[in-house]
């Protein structure tokens, strides 16, 4: 669905771009041998390197350069056996070296593509425009003081790829939709953790708005947004805001902001007003990277099945909409569940049970997948026993609540309740007999033409029955009898 | 090739370094004769050259991703001018 803003001069276009920094997961750092996790103490992981000291020299993490080529083939993307760290120099109290070393001209990988997936069910390839390897800055904090800041060196040096989109996204829900795609991509590939509320994945977001059919606005960069649901809000005010300025008679000026997560509003941010004279050049002290296609072709060897992939198998093996495909293979861990579950079942009607019923339940008692207390085989062995009759979908709910609880296997719960369904003809015949004989001036109404009455038939057997009569025959049953 | 004041003060601004009119003056006219010498090397025709990142033939050296280094708090910190709960202390950067 095309995204408009109604301005007062007409319809406006957003257009967005999105800059992803995700965390390599390594146990080290990018250039130096100090720990990259996260949470320890301050100024705890921090080697000479990382802390800026005269002569120190970085050494590459091996780790990372495979991470970063997996990601790229993940991404589609071209991988350049060559490509060349620069330094990227600014003053900022948390980068002691006063430079960050990144990558500029030649980056690890270049050109890709990846799908998103709609709310409607449409898909939309998105351009990667590059991913580099680059260095993470130190932390500051600055509400600790009145006047002071400070200042936690732990993340500086931490191994970070930039993930470059091209301008190709139109609105907020195709920027959500990439983040999330993005995401799901690292993590399957087990390149970041994409702990978004960590600060292992973070977006600066640019935005710039035009008429439809017009050339490019200028655009302003909203830095460090820090969920897919902050994209979208920064989106949705930044794109209003341009419009307003443009149509007051003002113009846009190509600038840093800061999203305000509390107002949700976008706020310049003066104190980068040099911020864009960097002066790269090659760093002295490290040669460039190379990586042979030998090496390129064993990453490859050891990719794993990604989502959008997954998604087209779900599609054409088990018949699923493009919707329910999309939201079992957003997650590593569903996508597992779900295939271990399907497992010789109906697999529709597992993905049913498992995106409305478990994931419902689940969320509702903010667990994990992982922390589910119905297990994928069972949860399969129930839809199992909805597939051979044993119960009733309705039946099936109350056992499936049952297993939440006590994560009992479905077939116990079945038979310790007796819910198992009546499929004795004689038996479900007596109650509709029974049912019959109760509503004397319902049968006549019906016999009378008033076929609506069916459902209420239908409807007092299976109460009669406690549930547990199965539908199909009590229809054949009930209709021969009110024929009679 | 030549520059004027002004890039001299901006460059200074950019590296954070102080200088005075007077100075401004003389690095303009030195920084200009360098980069005069510099553009002497643009005459030189390179097309198809590779740059030259190395004088010995020479990859780039890798490690292994181990924990080898960090886990020296005070170390770190011993220069500082002021420190507090393991944390550098600063003035005050406001965004």
């Amino acid at each position: 669905m095309t995204y408009i803003l109604k301005g007062e001069t007409g319809d406006w276009e957003t257009v967005i771009g999105l800059e992803v920094h995700a965390q390599v997961l390594t146990k080290s750092k990018l250039f130096s041998g100090a720990s990259a996790d996260f949470g320890a103490a301050p100024n705890s992981q921090v080697s000479p390197i990382d802390a800026g000291m005269p002569g120190m020299l970085p050494v590459i993490n091996k780790e990372c350069v495979t991470k970063a080529v997996l990601t790229g083939l993940g991404l589609n993307a071209v991988i350049n056996n060559v490509s060349v760290f620069e330094r990227k120099n600014y003053f900022y109290p948390d980068l002691p070296q006063g430079y960050q070393i990144s990558q500029y001209q030649h980056p690890i990988v270049g050109n890709g593509e990846i799908e998103i997936d709609l709310a409607d069910g449409t898909v939309k390839v998105i351009g990667i425009e590059r991913l580099h390897l680059e260095q993470d800055a130190g932390k500051s904090l600055h509400d600790q003081h009145p006047q002071k800041s400070y200042v936690d060196l732990n993340r500086s040096g931490n191994p970070l790829m930039e993930i470059v989109s091209k301008p190709d996204m139109r609105s907020p829900e195709e920027a959500g939709a990439y983040v999330t795609k993005l995401r799901a991509i690292v993590r399957y590939l087990g390149t970041c953790d994409g702990n978004m509320d960590e600060g292992s994945m973070r977006c600066d977001v640019n935005v710039s708005v035009r008429k439809f059919g017009a050339e490019l606005g200028t655009r302003c960069e909203i830095k460090n947004v820090n969920s897919v649901r902050f994209v979208q809000q920064a989106i949705e005010y930044e794109a209003r805001r341009q419009i307003e300025v443009i149509e007051s008679g003002g113009k846009i000026v190509q600038e840093t902001r800061l999203f305000d997560t509390k107002q949700g509003t976008t706020r310049s941010m003066r104190s980068k007003e040099d911020a864009h004279d960097y002066r790269y050049f090659p760093d002295p002290d490290l040669l460039p990277l190379t990586v042979a296609n030998d090496f390129i072709d064993d990453i490859r060897k050891t990719m794993p099945e990604l989502p959008d992939a997954k998604k087209h198998r779900f599609i054409k093996d088990f018949g699923m909409s493009v919707q329910d495909a999309s939201v079992l293979v957003q997650e590593k861990d569903r996508a597992e569940y779900f295939e271990k579950a399907a497992e010789g079942r109906d697999a529709k009607l597992v993905a049913n049970w498992l995106t409305t019923e478990l994931l419902g339940a689940l969320n509702k008692g903010e667990k994990t997948l992982r922390e589910s207390p119905v297990k994928a085989s069972q949860l399969g062995a129930l839809v199992g026993l909805i597939s051979d009759n044993t119960i009733s979908g309705r039946i099936a709910k109350e056992v499936f609540a049952e297993m939440f609880v006590s994560g009992k296997d479905p077939g116990v719960i079945v038979e310790e309740k007796g819910l198992k369904q009546v499929t004795d003809t004689g038996a479900i015949e007596k109650i509709v007999a029974e049912v019959v004989a109760e509503n004397p001036d319902k049968v006549a109404e019906y016999k009378g033409g008033k076929d609506k009455l069916f459902g209420f038939f239908v409807g007092s057997v299976l109460k009669k029955s406690g549930g547990k009569a199965n539908p199909g025959i009590v229809n054949d049953l009930l209709k021969k009898k009110l024929e009679e | 090739m030549s520059i004027d004041k002004n890039t001299v003060t901006k460059i200074a601004r950019l590296a954070r370094i102080k200088v005075t009119e007077d100075e401004k003056e003389v690095l303009t006219k030195e920084l200009s004769s360098i980069l005069t010498m510099i553009a002497e090397l643009d005459k030189v025709n390179t097309d198809g050259v590779e740059p030259l990142t190395s004088v010995v033939q020479m990859q780039l050296f890798e490690r292994e991703d181990v924990v080898t280094d960090g886990a020296i708090q005070e170390k770190i910190l011993i220069n500082a001018p002021e420190q507090a709960a393991g944390f550098f202390v600063v003035p005050k950067v406001v965004e």
